[in-house]
């Protein structure tokens, strides 16, 4: 087994909403990445996903909780401290219209990561430099020279890729990265960034709401729901035998484009929406849409533990 | 089925030969999104019209008074009030002075007053704008109660204490409007701030291990530059106008120089005898107002994104 | 089953700085009373316009129709006043839009917002309307109706949002319901809900549908018939069985491809479409798709393809069905 890059320990983030209100937006969450591993986390809209992300990032100062990265709890550097550890892990985000400066080139927007870290050293070396990232996303060093909104969505994604990957990092974490694209375009952005991983040797933590995908690429998977993860397992564990149900229920809603399996699946459709993270229920948080619940349910909270060897979930009844 | 004849070139159905990048390629001219808001704005027929107006009025204020024979102070006390004829087309005032040449050394006084007071306003909004709303927090809190109490004293009060203090002159009046002047821009960066500085971009900078001066200077406010520039064109007019406002009470430049203001309050009691002294001064400075707010109003349209096709 | 809306040769196009954007071009379809027809397409490839054009909800200028026949119940929309339109638009046809969150009025409570059409349109009066929002908001599985009538819009989920909307669009029981993309803003749990509740409500009430999506996952589980757009044209359409068992034109196969199965493993990779569509200010002279279509012929780049029938109701816009195109690039094709 290859050894931990990312260890991430009770990792928290509350925002504090004015009025006494809290909105803990994740909790607790404890996950650990392998080099060269692939971990998906997905969950619906509001589940804590992206601010997970963005604090393991740092774009977000945890409340609590510790991640090792590389053997260093990073969460304790100072800011000057840190900029080393920008360089070895970097972000796609979700949004290609919204991630890409209107008012720089492409040049310039890829051109920044090389700024900010000293990489190149002369204004040609940049150019060059730049051309040969493009390259390798497909892109071409005609495209240098263009402003963003002259790109299609999917091309724009490439351009963000590249700009994650300008500084050469080892850990990736890729924010909803498809989500916001056609599916026509979806696969070439999922093929580009399995081949990256092989030709860079890259570690993704890949944050998605899509379910098919997420299993397609991910190694193992995680599911979140209010804040909290509720299941863990590797992705074909996790699909073959779904113990928590809400992962069940996620799993049964994936539309499939076949009439045939369409026709013969029996829909698990839950019921009601997602209770407000800001107060959220007592117990387990999903018990108010599971058809399982019962009472212990609504009175203890139920650990994450290891059901079988690997798979881990969050219900009193796995 | 694969006879030889199928596979030449100029068979229709033959497999094309493409270029690898065939799908890559872009059509569209390329634009930068400066180029794009002129070609909108170059669609907005009123907005061109207000910039034209503007461009011609500077134009006249230059050249008028170096090529008109006369000047802004001499009299011709023979020949005062005369209506407008050949030699003053605009009439003379109630000491012979030639109103087209006055009217055009007042739209320098008047433009110039304004233009100062919207270059004042931009730098400190901007700074004090995008060190509220990019910080935010406590400073946010403290920055801003302190601009709302500014914006909470009169205006006009703030104004005439000062040129009660200080002498009467352009540089008075310009200090005096900028002191409050200021915060409508600094509101508007602030906002923009907010809004901008969690787009993915700014994000992107910040994961990049970018500081606070790149983010704000390279990636939040050049892309603020749309509102802050409408804020600008529109803060021209009003300055304009304040400055005819205290002139017309008195409290603006001394004659022998004129300002719209002055000249208007100078007329106001002539005003049905000599009507053209009222009017000449009256229209420039109707006329510049509404160019500069329909500009304003245009380039609000073309910065707006919603727009984009 | 009487055709109850037929789309004839309809084009529209924008005309923007530096040229003509041709959204549409000639788009031929029909629907059928108490059927669910899905059109397929990326964006951009003028789904939602050829919608909105039913509608007459295309801002003219930018927009204009070039040519073309709307027939609803034998009646060209393309021809009527806009007050004969308004009669139609929320009373015969009704409309769903993609974000629940910004669709509806949020100064005016939902009651007020389904019984507005019910009093504009069939002359209800006030207590009639409130009594039938109520029925309506109870159809579409908000509990409590009662109460919620008399609630505003930002006190309902984007769930519970999308439900009004189809409450709103259904209360004066049109023959038809446009759909447009009426669960991409939704969570999967909660679009599970919504797509269960359209067809339950299709089948109750013998509405025919239009619902316009990109997932080709919601077809399959909502949609009688469906057509596929692509670059402005409507490339395949058939029944649903007869798309997914036998797609026909490279680029319906190319979407079916770039999904991945449940069952796919990360070292199968995914066949995705290269490239990236064309900017129809400049629709390529040929077939739309030539650019990115592996099987391009010559004859693609320069003549656009006519429509070929396939037998049952499905027809495709593809050169490889010529009889001169080689055979065995077709079944490549084909299977």
């Amino acid at each position: 087994m290859s050894k931990t890059l990312v260890d991430i320990q009770g990792l928290s983030k509350h925002f504090q909403l004015g009025g006494g209100r809290v909105l803990k937006a994740v909790q607790n969450f404890t996950l650990d990445i392998k080099q060269g591993e692939t971990v998906g986390l997905v969950g619906e809209s509001g589940c804590g996903k992206t601010t997970a992300g963005r604090t393991i990032m740092r774009l977000y100062e945890p409340t609590a909780g510790s991640m090792i990265y590389d053997g260093v709890d990073i969460t304790k550097l100072s800011k000057r401290q840190f900029k080393a550890y920008r360089r070895r892990m970097q972000m796609i985000f979700q949004d290609p219209y919204a991630s890409l400066n209107p008012r720089l080139t492409v040049l310039d927007i890829i051109g920044e990561a090389l700024d900010i870290h000293g990489l190149t050293h002369s204004k040609a070396e940049r150019k060059r430099r730049v051309e040969e990232l493009l390259e390798l996303v497909g892109l071409n060093a005609e495209h240098a020279s263009r402003y963003p909104h002259e790109f299609s969505g999917g091309q724009r994604q490439r351009i963000g890729i590249t700009r994650a990957l300008a500084v050469q990092p080892e850990f990736v974490v890729c924010d909803e990265p498809i989500s916001a694209l056609d599916v026509s375009i979806q696969a070439q952005i999922v093929n580009q960034l399995i081949e990256l991983q092989k030709k860079l040797s890259l570690t993704y933590l890949f944050v998605a709401h899509d379910l098919s995908m997420v299993k397609y690429v991910s190694d193992r998977v995680a599911v979140m729901y209010l804040g909290k993860i509720v299941e863990l397992a590797t992705s074909e564990e996790l699909y073959d035998n779904p113990q928590h149900p809400y992962t069940q229920a996620l799993l049964s809603a994936i539309p499939e484009p076949d009439p045939s399996a369409a026709r013969e699946k029996e829909r698990i459709v839950l019921s009601g929406d997602l209770p407000s993270p800001i107060n959220p229920p007592s117990g387990c948080p999903f018990r108010t849409r599971c058809p399982a619940a019962t009472e212990k349910c609504a009175a203890e909270v139920p650990e994450l533990r290891e059901t079988r060897n690997g798979h881990w979930a969050a219900c009193h009844y796995a | 089925m694969n006879t030889p004849d199928m596979m030449r070139d100029d068979n229709p159905f033959a497999p094309l030969r493409k270029d690898a990048t065939a799908g890559e390629k872009i059509t569209r001219k390329s634009l930068t999104a400066w180029q794009d808001i002129w070609y909108r704005l170059k669609g907005n027929k009123l907005a061109m019209f207000g910039l034209w107006v503007i461009v011609a009025v500077v134009l006249l204020a230059i050249f008028i008074p170096v090529f008109s024979p006369f000047s802004h102070d001499t009299n011709e006390l023979a020949n005062k009030n005369a209506a407008p004829s050949w030699t003053h087309w605009f009439g003379t005032d109630n000491l012979g002075r030639d109103m087209l040449v006055r009217t055009m050394t007042g739209a320098q006084i008047s433009l110039f007053v304004g233009v100062m007071a919207a270059i004042i306003d931009f730098f400190i909004g901007i700074i004090y704008g995008a060190i509220m709303g990019y910080f935010g927090g406590k400073v946010d809190e403290i920055m801003n109660r302190i601009s709302e109490i500014l914006y909470a004293v009169p205006n006009l009060l703030v104004t005439i204490l000062l040129l009660v203090v200080m002498e009467p002159s352009l540089t008075t009046i310009i200090v005096a409007m900028s002191i409050t002047g200021w915060i409508n821009m600094a509101w508007i960066v602030r906002g923009q701030m907010i809004s901008l500085k969690n787009q993915e971009y700014a994000l992107a900078s910040q994961v990049l291990g970018a500081g606070h001066m790149r983010i704000l200077f390279r990636h939040l406010i050049p892309n603020a530059m749309g509102p802050i520039i409408v804020t600008v064109t529109l803060s021209v007019p009003s300055a304009i106008f304040t400055e005819a406002f205290l002139s017309f009470l008195g409290l603006g430049v001394q004659s022998p120089k004129a300002s719209w203001g002055t000249m208007i309050s100078d007329s106001i009691g002539a005003m049905t005898l000599f009507p053209w002294r009222l009017f000449f001064p009256a229209f420039f400075l109707s006329l510049t107002m509404f160019a500069f707010n329909v500009l304003g109003d245009g380039l609000r349209d073309a910065f707006d994104p919603k727009l984009k096709k | 089953m009487t055709t109850l809306l037929e789309v004839k040769d309809l084009s529209v196009s924008f005309d923007v700085f530096g040229g003509e954007v041709q959204a549409i071009r000639n788009v031929n379809l029909d629907v059928k009373k108490g059927e669910a027809v899905a059109i397929v397409g990326e964006s951009g490839s003028g789904k939602s316009v050829t919608a909105q054009t039913v509608m007459r909800l295309i801002a003219m200028p930018p927009g204009r129709i070039k040519n073309g026949q709307i027939l609803f119940e034998g009646q060209d929309l393309l021809k009527l006043s806009e007050k004969d339109m308004q009669k139609i638009r929320g009373n015969k046809i009704g409309m769903i839009f993609q974000d629940p969150m910004t669709s509806l009025n949020p100064t005016m409570t939902v009651g007020k917002q389904i019984s507005e059409g019910l009093i504009k349109h069939q002359g209800l009066s006030k207590s009639e309307a409130k009594e039938r929002a109520i029925e309506m908001l109870k159809l579409v599985g908000i509990p409590t109706p009662e109460a919620r009538y008399k609630q505003y819009p930002h006190e309902f989920s984007g769930g519970m949002r999308q439900r009004v909307m189809i409450a709103i669009a259904l209360a004066c029981n049109p023959a038809l319901l446009i759909a447009d993309e009426p669960t991409t803003a939704l969570d999967v749990t909660i679009q599970a809900q919504i797509l269960r509740l359209m067809k339950k409500l299709q089948e109750q009430l013998d509405t025919s549908i239009i619902l316009i999506t990109h997932d080709l996952g919601i077809v399959a589980d909502v949609c009688d018939r469906v057509m596929v757009m692509y670059a402005g044209q409507i490339v395949e359409s058939g029944t649903k069985e007869e798309i997914f068992a036998n797609p026909s034109h490279p680029y319906t196969k190319g979407l079916l491809n770039s999904l991945p199965k449940l069952s796919q493993r990360k070292d199968e990779p995914l066949i995705p479409i290269h490239g990236t569509p064309p900017d129809l200010i400049a629709p390529p002279p040929g077939c739309g798709f030539c650019d990115r279509c592996p099987y391009a012929m010559n004859i693609c780049a320069t003549t656009p393809p006519e429509v070929t029938d396939l037998g049952g109701s499905h027809k495709v816009r593809c050169w490889l069905q010529d009889p001169r195109a080689q055979s065995d690039k077709k079944t490549e094709v084909g299977v």
